[in-house]
């Protein structure tokens, strides 16, 4: 059994189109402050808006809508929220040590060294 | 014999759950989603991965609710940041943070943890000397950030794992 859209009833729209407003605005912002923000550690931070409640919003929203509209629980959208949450943080560090790596072997003073007893990394020299 | 047919029972137990959440549940699914999730577990067993030991489940449950509060919290304090037309002097910067756990599967949790936390981003890790790096965006107490992660989280991870 399934509800046609016209049917929608009011309290479940409001709460999608809440759900909906919240992951769509933070995930905008996520976008905005990468624009906005200078340093690429500083950048790092703001996907992570996008793929915690932006993602979040979203995918309540959706549970919302499908779980009505079916008349019936649609809880797969968990499933996408935590493979996002597990795959950010590899490509995020990824990034990030590409980063540090590449500002180390510059000599950049803005990054710390490594932990106390590590060799620091040798810069490449080419033949 | 139980570890015959089941070589990572929590593994397995994904899958089932994953299978049903995909396909709904029926009996025909719930019968064909455990062969599944059985045979998945047998080919795994080849690649020998490391098998987490989960010592009890309660403060994961209780770490899952803090962790779930302070992402909404970060959640709003960045997106604070990025309208903030005030152009504060905002400081960002690293923080290193002596770790005590071992577990690799902790280490793990914990990694997720910090960088699903809007503000927060885990750098780096050496294992040998316990250090792990974090790049925090609105920095104001070094001490503070420590003290959170030490307290918040490890304590917590080293109930579960340790």
């Amino acid at each position: 059994m399934s509800i046609a859209a016209a049917d929608f009833p009011l309290w479940a729209a409001i709460l999608v189109a809440l759900f909906l407003l919240i992951g769509s605005s933070l995930t905008f912002l996520g976008a905005l402050g990468l624009l906005r923000f200078k340093s690429f550690y500083e950048r790092i931070h703001l996907p992570t808006l996008g793929t915690s409640w932006g993602t979040g919003g979203i995918l309540v929203a959706s549970m919302i809508f499908f779980s009505v509209t079916q008349s019936r629980p649609v809880v797969h959208e968990i499933l996408i929220a935590i493979f996002v949450t597990v795959t950010t943080p590899v490509s995020l560090m990824l990034l990030a040590r590409a980063a540090l790596y590449r500002d180390r072997t510059e000599g950049n003073d803005t990054v710390p060294p490594m932990a106390p007893d590590t060799p620091k990394p040798e810069p490449i020299v080419h033949d | 014999m139980m570890r015959a047919v089941l070589p990572y029972p929590l593994l397995s137990l994904g899958l089932l759950v994953m299978w049903l959440l995909l396909n709904g549940f029926s009996l025909g699914h719930l019968v064909l989603g455990s062969i599944i999730a059985l045979l998945a577990a047998k080919a795994m067993t080849p690649l020998e991965p490391a098998k987490p030991r989960i010592r009890s489940w309660w403060p994961l449950l209780h770490l899952l609710r803090i962790v779930a509060g302070d992402i909404v919290r970060s959640n709003i304090a960045v997106a604070q940041l990025v309208l903030d037309r005030s152009h504060r002097e905002r400081v960002s910067g690293f923080v290193t943070i002596p770790v005590d756990l071992k577990d690799r599967t902790a280490l793990t949790v914990l990694a997720v943890i910090i960088t699903s936390t809007p503000g927060t981003a885990w750098v780096e890790y050496h294992s040998a000397a316990g250090l792990m790096m974090i790049h925090v965006l609105d920095l104001r107490d070094e001490q503070e950030w420590i003290d959170l992660i030490k307290n918040r989280y490890e304590r917590l991870l080293m109930e579960a794992f340790e």
